[in-house]
Protein backbone atom coordinates (compact mmCIF):
# COMPACT_ATOMS: atom_id res chain seq x y z
CA UNK A 1 0.00 0.00 0.00
CA UNK A 2 1.12 3.47 -0.45
CA UNK A 3 0.18 7.07 -0.13
CA UNK A 4 -1.25 9.02 -3.06
CA UNK A 5 -1.81 12.70 -2.84
CA UNK A 6 -2.57 14.33 -5.92
CA UNK A 7 -4.52 17.62 -6.91
CA UNK A 8 -7.47 16.60 -8.68
CA UNK A 9 -9.66 18.97 -10.90
CA UNK A 10 -8.26 21.95 -8.47
CA UNK A 11 -8.86 20.03 -5.51
CA UNK A 12 -6.51 18.26 -2.93
CA UNK A 13 -6.80 14.86 -2.51
CA UNK A 14 -4.84 11.83 -0.68
CA UNK A 15 -5.93 7.61 -0.84
CA UNK A 16 -4.28 4.77 0.64
CA UNK A 17 -4.28 1.88 -2.41
CA UNK A 18 -2.39 -0.75 -3.45
CA UNK A 19 0.72 -0.10 -5.29
CA UNK A 20 -0.82 -2.05 -8.65
CA UNK A 21 -3.96 0.46 -8.90
CA UNK A 22 -3.91 2.40 -11.96
CA UNK A 23 -4.76 5.96 -12.31
CA UNK A 24 -7.78 5.22 -13.68
CA UNK A 25 -8.94 3.10 -11.06
CA UNK A 26 -8.02 5.89 -8.59
CA UNK A 27 -9.86 8.39 -10.15
CA UNK A 28 -12.89 6.28 -10.88
CA UNK A 29 -12.95 4.04 -7.74
CA UNK A 30 -11.42 5.83 -5.32
CA UNK A 31 -12.75 9.06 -5.42
CA UNK A 32 -15.58 8.29 -7.65
CA UNK A 33 -15.00 10.62 -10.81
CA UNK A 34 -16.36 8.53 -13.20
CA UNK A 35 -16.51 10.33 -16.33
CA UNK A 36 -13.31 9.11 -17.06
CA UNK A 37 -14.15 5.59 -19.36
CA UNK A 38 -11.94 2.29 -19.66
CA UNK A 39 -12.98 1.33 -23.57
CA UNK A 40 -9.90 -0.72 -24.69
CA UNK A 41 -8.12 -1.34 -21.36
CA UNK A 42 -5.05 -1.39 -23.32
CA UNK A 43 -3.82 1.73 -24.18
CA UNK A 44 -5.23 1.97 -27.32
CA UNK A 45 -8.40 4.14 -27.36
CA UNK A 46 -8.38 6.96 -25.31
CA UNK A 47 -11.09 6.83 -23.58
CA UNK A 48 -9.08 7.05 -20.58
CA UNK A 49 -7.39 10.20 -21.57
CA UNK A 50 -6.34 12.62 -18.52
CA UNK A 51 -4.02 15.50 -17.91
CA UNK A 52 -1.31 15.06 -15.82
CA UNK A 53 0.69 18.08 -15.15
CA UNK A 54 -1.21 19.64 -18.65
CA UNK A 55 -0.22 16.93 -20.65
CA UNK A 56 -2.79 14.25 -22.06
CA UNK A 57 -2.27 10.70 -20.89
CA UNK A 58 -3.92 7.33 -21.12
CA UNK A 59 -4.64 6.36 -17.19
CA UNK A 60 -5.37 3.06 -17.87
CA UNK A 61 -1.31 2.77 -18.51
CA UNK A 62 -0.11 4.61 -15.41
CA UNK A 63 -0.06 4.00 -11.84
CA UNK A 64 -1.54 6.24 -9.18
CA UNK A 65 1.57 5.87 -7.49
CA UNK A 66 4.16 6.74 -10.40
CA UNK A 67 2.00 10.45 -10.50
CA UNK A 68 2.15 11.33 -6.38
CA UNK A 69 1.76 14.87 -6.27
CA UNK A 70 0.65 15.56 -9.74
CA UNK A 71 -2.28 17.80 -10.86
CA UNK A 72 -4.71 15.58 -12.76
CA UNK A 73 -7.34 17.53 -14.64
CA UNK A 74 -10.45 14.88 -15.64
CA UNK A 75 -13.41 15.93 -17.98
CA UNK A 76 -15.17 17.06 -15.02
CA UNK A 77 -12.64 19.68 -14.47
CA UNK A 78 -12.91 21.31 -17.72
CA UNK A 79 -16.18 23.25 -16.80
CA UNK A 80 -16.42 26.52 -15.11
CA UNK A 81 -19.31 25.57 -12.52
CA UNK A 82 -22.31 25.49 -15.21
CA UNK A 83 -20.31 27.08 -18.26
CA UNK A 84 -19.22 23.90 -20.19
CA UNK A 85 -15.43 24.71 -21.75
CA UNK A 86 -15.82 25.43 -24.98
CA UNK A 87 -14.60 22.53 -26.56
CA UNK A 88 -17.06 20.58 -24.33
CA UNK A 89 -19.83 23.33 -26.23
CA UNK A 90 -18.20 22.56 -29.91
CA UNK A 91 -18.79 18.84 -29.18
CA UNK A 92 -22.38 19.49 -28.32
CA UNK A 93 -23.13 22.08 -31.12
CA UNK A 94 -21.58 20.23 -33.56
CA UNK A 95 -23.15 16.55 -32.60
CA UNK A 96 -19.45 15.46 -32.21
CA UNK A 97 -20.76 12.58 -30.38
CA UNK A 98 -22.91 9.51 -31.01
CA UNK A 99 -23.04 6.64 -28.35
CA UNK A 100 -20.59 9.11 -26.18
CA UNK A 101 -18.49 6.82 -24.75
CA UNK A 102 -14.86 7.78 -26.23
CA UNK A 103 -16.23 11.44 -25.50
CA UNK A 104 -14.37 12.80 -22.33
CA UNK A 105 -11.18 11.22 -23.77
CA UNK A 106 -11.74 12.53 -27.22
CA UNK A 107 -12.60 16.39 -25.24
CA UNK A 108 -9.40 15.70 -23.42
CA UNK A 109 -7.08 15.07 -26.35
CA UNK A 110 -8.65 17.58 -28.16
CA UNK A 111 -7.97 20.44 -25.32
CA UNK A 112 -4.11 18.93 -25.50
CA UNK A 113 -4.05 19.21 -29.12
CA UNK A 114 -4.97 23.22 -29.00
CA UNK A 115 -2.70 23.65 -26.33
CA UNK A 116 0.05 22.22 -28.60
CA UNK A 117 -0.66 24.11 -31.51
CA UNK A 118 -0.72 27.43 -31.03
CA UNK A 119 0.09 27.70 -34.94
CA UNK A 120 -3.68 26.83 -35.32
CA UNK A 121 -5.15 23.49 -36.77
CA UNK A 122 -6.09 21.92 -39.99
CA UNK A 123 -8.44 18.63 -40.37
CA UNK A 124 -5.33 16.97 -41.66
CA UNK A 125 -3.54 17.77 -38.21
CA UNK A 126 -6.85 16.78 -36.61
CA UNK A 127 -6.98 14.02 -37.71
CA UNK A 128 -3.26 12.66 -36.86
CA UNK A 129 -3.33 13.80 -33.50
CA UNK A 130 -6.37 11.77 -32.97
CA UNK A 131 -4.43 8.87 -33.51
CA UNK A 132 -4.98 7.48 -30.05
CA UNK A 133 -8.34 8.03 -29.46
CA UNK A 134 -10.79 5.69 -30.94
CA UNK A 135 -14.85 6.09 -31.68
CA UNK A 136 -16.48 2.95 -32.72
CA UNK A 137 -19.89 4.68 -33.77
CA UNK A 138 -17.48 6.21 -36.54
CA UNK A 139 -18.22 9.77 -35.82
CA UNK A 140 -14.94 11.16 -36.89
CA UNK A 141 -16.18 13.18 -39.18
CA UNK A 142 -18.56 15.21 -36.48
CA UNK A 143 -15.62 15.10 -34.20
CA UNK A 144 -13.38 17.14 -36.15
CA UNK A 145 -15.58 19.79 -37.22
CA UNK A 146 -16.06 20.02 -33.14
CA UNK A 147 -12.24 20.40 -32.62
CA UNK A 148 -12.15 23.02 -35.06
CA UNK A 149 -14.51 25.14 -33.88
CA UNK A 150 -13.29 24.42 -30.13
CA UNK A 151 -9.93 25.76 -30.89
CA UNK A 152 -11.44 28.29 -32.25
CA UNK A 153 -13.82 29.21 -29.52
CA UNK A 154 -10.76 28.57 -26.96
CA UNK A 155 -9.17 31.50 -28.54
CA UNK A 156 -5.60 32.73 -29.49
CA UNK A 157 -6.02 29.36 -31.98
CA UNK A 158 -5.75 30.61 -34.97
CA UNK A 159 -7.64 28.82 -37.41
CA UNK A 160 -5.44 27.69 -40.95
CA UNK A 161 -6.94 29.28 -43.96
CA UNK A 162 -9.46 26.69 -45.65
CA UNK B 1 -2.09 -7.41 -12.93
CA UNK B 2 -0.74 -9.16 -10.29
CA UNK B 3 0.72 -7.52 -6.76
CA UNK B 4 3.70 -5.40 -7.06
CA UNK B 5 5.53 -2.63 -4.84
CA UNK B 6 6.40 0.57 -6.37
CA UNK B 7 9.38 2.94 -5.74
CA UNK B 8 10.97 6.23 -7.29
CA UNK B 9 14.87 5.83 -7.52
CA UNK B 10 16.42 9.06 -6.07
CA UNK B 11 19.74 7.91 -7.55
CA UNK B 12 21.39 5.77 -9.85
CA UNK B 13 22.92 4.02 -6.45
CA UNK B 14 19.33 3.93 -4.93
CA UNK B 15 17.48 2.24 -7.73
CA UNK B 16 20.62 -0.16 -7.85
CA UNK B 17 19.97 -0.62 -4.00
CA UNK B 18 16.23 -1.13 -4.45
CA UNK B 19 16.60 -3.62 -7.08
CA UNK B 20 18.92 -6.19 -5.29
CA UNK B 21 17.03 -5.56 -2.29
CA UNK B 22 13.64 -7.17 -4.46
CA UNK B 23 12.88 -10.66 -4.98
CA UNK B 24 12.14 -10.29 -8.46
CA UNK B 25 12.42 -6.70 -9.10
CA UNK B 26 12.67 -4.66 -12.42
CA UNK B 27 13.24 -1.00 -13.42
CA UNK B 28 10.37 1.09 -14.41
CA UNK B 29 10.52 3.98 -16.89
CA UNK B 30 7.35 5.57 -18.17
CA UNK B 31 5.60 2.12 -18.28
CA UNK B 32 3.74 2.29 -21.48
CA UNK B 33 5.11 -1.19 -21.72
CA UNK B 34 6.04 -2.90 -19.14
CA UNK B 35 2.41 -2.10 -17.22
CA UNK B 36 0.52 -2.82 -20.40
CA UNK B 37 2.69 -6.25 -20.10
CA UNK B 38 1.84 -6.29 -16.24
CA UNK B 39 -1.71 -6.00 -17.44
CA UNK B 40 -1.68 -9.32 -19.14
CA UNK B 41 -0.07 -11.01 -16.80
CA UNK B 42 3.16 -11.64 -18.86
CA UNK B 43 5.14 -10.10 -16.36
CA UNK B 44 5.00 -9.93 -12.37
CA UNK B 45 7.60 -8.22 -10.64
CA UNK B 46 7.87 -8.01 -7.47
CA UNK B 47 8.96 -4.06 -7.42
CA UNK B 48 8.82 -1.54 -9.32
CA UNK B 49 11.67 0.96 -8.83
CA UNK B 50 10.62 4.28 -11.13
CA UNK B 51 13.85 5.94 -12.88
CA UNK B 52 12.23 8.36 -14.54
CA UNK B 53 13.09 10.67 -11.38
CA UNK B 54 16.72 10.30 -11.05
CA UNK B 55 18.12 13.43 -12.40
CA UNK B 56 21.09 12.22 -14.13
CA UNK B 57 17.99 10.73 -16.45
CA UNK B 58 17.19 14.35 -17.61
CA UNK B 59 17.28 16.60 -20.28
CA UNK B 60 18.25 17.00 -23.89
CA UNK B 61 21.92 18.85 -24.56
CA UNK B 62 23.61 19.97 -27.16
CA UNK B 63 27.58 18.50 -26.89
CA UNK B 64 29.35 19.86 -30.06
CA UNK B 65 28.22 17.63 -32.86
CA UNK B 66 26.53 15.14 -30.65
CA UNK B 67 23.27 15.54 -28.89
CA UNK B 68 23.10 13.71 -26.00
CA UNK B 69 19.65 12.68 -24.25
CA UNK B 70 18.83 11.45 -21.28
CA UNK B 71 17.22 8.36 -20.90
CA UNK B 72 14.38 9.37 -19.02
CA UNK B 73 13.48 12.28 -21.82
CA UNK B 74 9.84 11.13 -23.14
CA UNK B 75 9.10 11.17 -26.81
CA UNK B 76 7.09 13.75 -26.58
CA UNK B 77 10.36 15.92 -25.05
CA UNK B 78 12.85 14.21 -28.32
CA UNK B 79 9.91 15.57 -30.76
CA UNK B 80 9.39 18.76 -29.74
CA UNK B 81 12.85 19.71 -28.61
CA UNK B 82 14.07 22.66 -30.74
CA UNK B 83 17.52 21.36 -30.45
CA UNK B 84 16.36 18.13 -31.82
CA UNK B 85 14.71 19.47 -34.45
CA UNK B 86 17.05 22.34 -35.15
CA UNK B 87 20.37 19.98 -35.58
CA UNK B 88 18.68 16.48 -36.19
CA UNK B 89 14.90 16.65 -36.82
CA UNK B 90 15.43 12.65 -38.30
CA UNK B 91 15.04 11.98 -34.99
CA UNK B 92 12.38 13.96 -33.72
CA UNK B 93 10.53 13.44 -36.87
CA UNK B 94 10.93 10.01 -35.56
CA UNK B 95 9.82 10.19 -32.18
CA UNK B 96 6.98 11.63 -33.30
CA UNK B 97 5.16 8.75 -35.17
CA UNK B 98 5.81 6.89 -31.83
CA UNK B 99 2.41 5.26 -30.59
CA UNK B 100 0.03 8.48 -29.93
CA UNK B 101 0.09 11.62 -28.28
CA UNK B 102 -0.80 10.53 -24.84
CA UNK B 103 1.47 7.52 -25.15
CA UNK B 104 4.57 10.14 -25.89
CA UNK B 105 3.51 11.96 -23.40
CA UNK B 106 5.16 8.88 -20.66
CA UNK B 107 6.81 6.37 -22.97
CA UNK B 108 10.62 7.90 -22.83
CA UNK B 109 13.62 6.66 -24.97
CA UNK B 110 15.91 4.56 -22.48
CA UNK B 111 12.45 1.90 -21.83
CA UNK B 112 12.09 1.99 -25.55
CA UNK B 113 16.01 1.41 -26.58
CA UNK B 114 16.09 -1.49 -23.07
CA UNK B 115 13.28 -3.18 -24.19
CA UNK B 116 14.87 -2.92 -28.22
CA UNK B 117 10.83 -4.36 -29.41
CA UNK B 118 11.81 -5.98 -32.88
CA UNK B 119 9.15 -3.44 -33.79
CA UNK B 120 10.46 0.09 -31.88
CA UNK B 121 11.61 3.00 -34.00
CA UNK B 122 14.52 3.89 -31.92
CA UNK B 123 16.65 1.38 -32.40
CA UNK B 124 16.91 1.83 -35.65
CA UNK B 125 18.09 5.67 -35.07
CA UNK B 126 21.06 4.11 -32.51
CA UNK B 127 22.07 2.04 -34.80
CA UNK B 128 21.45 4.29 -37.95
CA UNK B 129 23.51 7.12 -36.57
CA UNK B 130 26.33 5.37 -34.24
CA UNK B 131 24.71 6.44 -31.11
CA UNK B 132 26.62 5.48 -28.07
CA UNK B 133 24.33 4.29 -25.30
CA UNK B 134 25.89 5.40 -21.79
CA UNK B 135 24.91 3.31 -18.86
CA UNK B 136 25.45 3.09 -14.85
CA UNK B 137 27.99 0.69 -15.87
CA UNK B 138 29.68 1.82 -18.39
CA UNK B 139 29.09 2.75 -22.13
CA UNK B 140 28.32 0.96 -25.32
CA UNK B 141 28.35 1.35 -29.54
CA UNK B 142 24.63 0.99 -30.53
CA UNK B 143 26.11 -2.54 -32.48
CA UNK B 144 27.48 -3.82 -29.70
CA UNK B 145 24.10 -2.52 -27.54
CA UNK B 146 21.55 -4.55 -29.22
CA UNK B 147 22.71 -8.15 -28.99
CA UNK B 148 18.85 -9.63 -30.32
CA UNK B 149 15.18 -9.81 -29.79
CA UNK B 150 14.09 -7.98 -26.85
CA UNK B 151 17.69 -8.51 -25.93
CA UNK B 152 20.24 -5.68 -24.85
CA UNK B 153 23.92 -5.81 -23.41
CA UNK B 154 22.16 -4.66 -20.31
CA UNK B 155 22.62 -6.20 -16.83
CA UNK B 156 19.64 -7.24 -14.83
CA UNK B 157 20.80 -3.92 -12.64
CA UNK B 158 22.33 -1.53 -14.84
CA UNK B 159 20.12 1.57 -16.50
CA UNK B 160 20.69 3.62 -19.33
CA UNK B 161 21.22 7.15 -18.32
CA UNK B 162 21.76 8.76 -21.56
CA UNK B 163 22.11 8.26 -25.48
CA UNK B 164 24.51 10.43 -27.84
CA UNK B 165 23.57 10.60 -31.48
CA UNK B 166 26.52 11.93 -33.29
CA UNK B 167 24.98 14.77 -36.04
CA UNK B 168 25.10 13.28 -39.45
CA UNK B 169 25.58 15.07 -43.02
CA UNK B 170 21.97 14.03 -43.59
CA UNK B 171 19.91 11.06 -42.71
CA UNK B 172 16.55 10.11 -43.30
CA UNK B 173 13.60 7.73 -41.86
CA UNK B 174 11.08 5.86 -43.90
CA UNK B 175 8.74 3.60 -41.55
CA UNK B 176 5.92 1.60 -42.33
CA UNK B 177 3.15 0.63 -40.58
CA UNK B 178 1.08 -2.29 -39.80
CA UNK B 179 -1.95 -0.64 -40.69
CA UNK B 180 -3.88 -1.62 -38.10
CA UNK B 181 -1.01 -1.85 -34.51
CA UNK B 182 0.70 1.36 -36.08
CA UNK B 183 3.76 -0.37 -35.04
CA UNK B 184 6.54 -0.51 -37.77
CA UNK B 185 6.30 -3.75 -40.19
CA UNK B 186 9.53 -2.51 -41.77
CA UNK B 187 11.61 0.37 -41.49
CA UNK B 188 14.39 1.21 -42.63
CA UNK B 189 17.37 4.40 -41.16
CA UNK B 190 19.68 5.79 -43.23
CA UNK B 191 22.38 7.75 -42.64
CA UNK B 192 25.80 9.97 -44.07
CA UNK B 193 27.71 10.24 -41.09
CA UNK B 194 31.62 11.60 -40.91
CA UNK B 195 32.46 7.07 -40.64
CA UNK B 196 30.21 6.77 -44.47
CA UNK B 197 26.73 5.72 -44.63
CA UNK B 198 24.95 3.71 -42.19
CA UNK B 199 21.51 1.32 -43.10
CA UNK B 200 19.85 0.29 -40.19
CA UNK B 201 16.09 -2.27 -40.68
CA UNK B 202 13.99 -2.47 -37.70
CA UNK B 203 10.63 -4.04 -37.63
CA UNK B 204 11.54 -6.93 -40.03
CA UNK B 205 14.73 -8.36 -38.69
CA UNK B 206 14.73 -12.12 -37.12
CA UNK B 207 17.35 -11.08 -35.10
CA UNK B 208 16.19 -7.57 -33.90
CA UNK B 209 17.26 -4.20 -36.14
CA UNK B 210 19.97 -4.38 -38.23
CA UNK B 211 22.69 -2.99 -40.53
CA UNK B 212 22.52 -3.62 -44.51
CA UNK B 213 26.66 -3.41 -45.16
CA UNK B 214 25.94 -3.65 -49.14
CA UNK B 215 23.53 -0.80 -49.04
CA UNK B 216 26.32 1.09 -47.01
CA UNK B 217 28.88 0.28 -49.32
CA UNK B 218 26.73 0.71 -52.32
CA UNK B 219 25.77 4.39 -50.70
CA UNK B 220 29.83 4.92 -50.82
CA UNK B 221 30.55 5.61 -53.71
CA UNK B 222 27.48 6.47 -55.23
CA UNK B 223 24.40 8.36 -52.91
CA UNK B 224 21.45 7.81 -54.84
CA UNK B 225 18.44 5.34 -54.68
CA UNK B 226 19.59 3.50 -57.61
CA UNK B 227 22.43 2.67 -55.71
CA UNK B 228 20.25 0.27 -53.25
CA UNK B 229 16.75 -0.26 -55.26
CA UNK B 230 18.89 -3.03 -57.06
CA UNK B 231 20.17 -4.61 -53.55
CA UNK B 232 18.25 -7.80 -52.06
CA UNK B 233 17.49 -8.76 -48.64
CA UNK B 234 17.50 -12.83 -47.77
CA UNK B 235 14.17 -13.52 -46.73
CA UNK B 236 15.63 -16.34 -44.34
CA UNK B 237 17.11 -13.36 -42.46
CA UNK B 238 13.76 -12.00 -41.72
CA UNK B 239 10.53 -12.04 -39.63
CA UNK B 240 7.31 -13.61 -41.10
CA UNK B 241 4.01 -13.74 -39.46
CA UNK B 242 0.01 -12.74 -39.94
CA UNK B 243 1.37 -9.15 -41.33
CA UNK B 244 3.63 -10.41 -43.88
CA UNK B 245 5.50 -12.19 -45.01
CA UNK B 246 9.61 -13.00 -44.75
CA UNK B 247 9.65 -12.56 -48.56
CA UNK B 248 7.28 -9.47 -48.06
CA UNK B 249 9.51 -7.72 -45.86
CA UNK B 250 12.22 -8.15 -47.71
CA UNK B 251 11.13 -6.47 -50.23
CA UNK B 252 9.95 -3.89 -48.63
CA UNK B 253 13.86 -3.12 -47.21
CA UNK B 254 14.88 -2.35 -50.19
CA UNK B 255 11.57 -0.33 -51.42
CA UNK B 256 12.13 1.80 -48.07
CA UNK B 257 15.64 1.69 -48.06
CA UNK B 258 15.54 3.73 -51.71
CA UNK B 259 13.04 6.13 -50.64
CA UNK B 260 14.54 6.93 -47.14
CA UNK B 261 17.99 8.06 -49.76
CA UNK B 262 15.73 9.84 -51.78
CA UNK B 263 14.07 11.50 -49.16
CA UNK B 264 17.21 12.23 -47.24
CA UNK B 265 18.35 14.04 -50.67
Amino acid sequence: MSEVKLTVNGRAVSRDVEDRTLLVDFIREHLGLTGTHVGCDTSQCGACTVHIDGKAVKSCTVLATQVDGASVTTIEGLADGDTLHPMQSAFRTHHGLQCGFCTPGMIMMAVDIVKRHPEGLDEETIRKELEGNICRCTGYHNIVKSIEAGAADMGGAKMAAE
Amino acid sequence: MYATKYAKATSLQDAVAKLAAADDGKFLGGGQTLLATMKQRLAAPSDLIDVTKIPELKGITVEGDTIVVGAASTHSEVAQSADIQRLLPVLSGLAATIGDPAVRNMGTMGGSVANNDPAADYPAALLGLNATVTTSKGSYAAEEFFTGIFETALDEDEIIVKIAFPIPQKAAYEKFRNPASRYSLCSVFVAMTADGPRVAVTGSGNDGVFRVAEMEAALASNWSADAVSGITIDPDTMLSDIHGSAEYRAHLVTVLAARAVAKAG
